[in-house]
């Protein structure tokens, strides 16, 4: 919901078009984020299968973190076999 | 003798009509309950959902017998409770549904919550209210504590003083709640027992009548699978603020509405309604204010008042929200006294809500006004017009002396 619109414009009784989590951009709840080695990555798919957003993002069997969802649960680096994932702090 | 009264609704409109609109109308005799339901038949209504409590019980399940017999095409859903009730046909009226519910008292307060969900979500839902006190201690009878209560819901509010009025208030209801500059929800309340319970005869429109007047429901917010939208989304400080002034717009707008509706009704009836009933008003210098059911009892003790030479009329509140500010003014300033009758009590308060609505509606401009303010019949104990009169009579005279600084209790024993 953009801050410009007025009380005449704005969408009828508190309903919004489908669609508008893409614009909620939640990866700033984020207390530590994961990080993948991917000297130590395995291509299992195992992180993308498990992550509950989904912010890890699959091309192929290439595997990256969407920083701008992850909510940094850890849930991935939880479930890495191979220990492939660190959660690192955010800085303040 | 000057009289005004009588001529909105109730039986006054009905000389008048005989020789205009007969033949779309026919008369039948129905407690106000089976006339909610019989007007809710005729309204075509997809789904009801209602859970029963007295005194509105027969109202649903009238209606559970026109689905059942295939009266009434419609899915009528029974629920474990009101807050279920409010809940299912908000969902229900979501999915592009004409719908009806119908509650007192507990059930109401039951629904609180939905209640504010349906006109936040600008829901054309039509419900029945057969008003009745407020626990504790239990009561099952008549008064106006469950209807106060909803004030600030955001729903559109009527009281219908007899069947007549409940009856053509339920049908314009959804006229008036479907037209897309409004889309809020209207709640039809009438005394409980006196008017539920009591067989009365009325006017109602044919079944065709009836259809042709409302049409199919077309207007509302609508889930659309073609179409996907999110429906009561979490909207905080960037843009609550902005759908509550919208649905504040949508009340405003409805005035000129409910003006259309009821000229389109008295049309196709003959029953011409307005939002404040006026009786012997004239020349009264002064005025007795009520609700419901007292107003017909009230004519009857302001009848007798004339015959002494006393110079007074009574006002009776058909349209309590949106509050009818503009009729207000013109018919209240003209008085010296008001005296308002309130079957509800307002613990804390200056005065009870009819009060304070017509003491804010003429403040600063006509602060020469003197006001009473007088709470009786709770928990339905009864007014006659012996003790309208006796109410006439002590508050003329607080008034006179000054006194009238508090709420007085009529009735109570002291």
């Amino acid at each position: 919901m953009g801050t410009s619109v007025t009380w005449r414009e704005i969408d009828l009784g508190g309903s919004v078009a489908g669609g508008t989590s893409e614009n909620y951009k939640t990866g700033n709840w984020r207390v530590e984020r994961p990080v993948i080695d991917y000297g130590k990555c395995v291509k299992c798919l195992i992180c993308w299968l498990y992550c509950p957003e989904p912010a890890i993002v699959r091309r192929g069997n290439e595997v990256r973190v969407d920083y701008d969802y992850c909510k940094g649960c850890g849930i991935c680096a939880e479930e890495c076999p191979v220990k492939a994932i660190s959660m690192v702090p955010e800085e303040v | 003798m000057p009289c005004k009264g009588n001529k909105y609704g109730s039986r006054g409109g009905v000389g008048k009509m005989i020789t205009k609109s007969l033949s779309r109308q026919h008369r039948i005799a129905l407690t106000g309950n089976d006339a909610v339901a019989y007007a809710v038949k005729q309204a075509k209504v997809d789904v009801i959902s209602a859970y029963p409590i007295t005194p509105q019980t027969f109202v649903v399940e009238t209606l559970s017998r026109y689905v059942y017999d295939g009266e009434l095409d419609a899915k009528f859903i029974a629920v474990e409770s009101e807050h279920s009730a409010m809940s299912a046909v908000i969902g229900a009226s979501l999915a592009g549904a004409r719908t009806f519910t119908a509650t007192s008292s507990q059930g109401l307060a039951y629904m609180w919550e939905a209640l504010y969900a349906a006109s936040g979500l600008r829901l054309p839902i039509v419900m029945a209210l057969a008003a009745r006190a407020l626990s504790a201690p239990l009561n099952i009878h008549n008064d106006h504590s469950d209807f106060f209560g909803m004030r600030d819901a955001g729903w559109i509010m009527f009281n219908g003083e007899e069947a007549q009025e409940t009856y053509d208030l339920t049908i314009m209801a959804y006229k008036i709640a479907e037209d897309p500059r409004v889309l809020l929800p209207v709640v039809v309340s009438y005394d409980g027992f006196i008017v539920s319970h009591a067989i009365s005869d009325f006017y109602a429109l044919n079944d065709d009548v009836v259809a042709e007047f409302l049409g199919k429901r077309t207007t509302g917010p609508k889930i659309d699978p073609d179409n996907p939208r999110s429906f009561g989304v979490l909207a905080l400080q960037d843009s609550y603020f902005e759908f509550k002034r919208q649905q504040y717009e949508a009340m405003e707008k409805s005035r000129q509405v409910i003006q259309e509706v009821f000229k389109k009704y008295a049309e196709i009836s003959g029953r011409e309604y307005r939002p404040l009933k006026e009786y012997m008003t004239e020349d009264a210098e002064t005025c007795i204010v009520a609700m419901g059911s007292t107003v017909g009892t009230a004519r009857q003790a302001i009848r007798i008042l004339r015959e002494r030479g006393e110079k007074v009329g009574v006002v009776g509140i058909l349209q309590y929200r949106p509050w009818p500010t503009k009729e207000v003014e013109q018919i209240f300033s003209k008085f010296k006294k008001i005296i308002v009758m309130e079957k509800t009590v307002s613990h804390g308060a200056r005065a009870g809500p009819m009060y304070e609505d017509i003491a804010s509606t003429l403040y600063p401009k006509y602060s020469n006004v003197k006001m009473i303010d007088y709470t009786y019949g709770l928990g339905g104990r009864d007014i006659s017009p012996q003790g309208i009169i006796d109410i006439y009579r002590f508050g003329k005279e607080l008034i006179e002396k000054d006194r009238n600084d508090k709420v007085q209790f009529y009735g109570v024993r002291e």
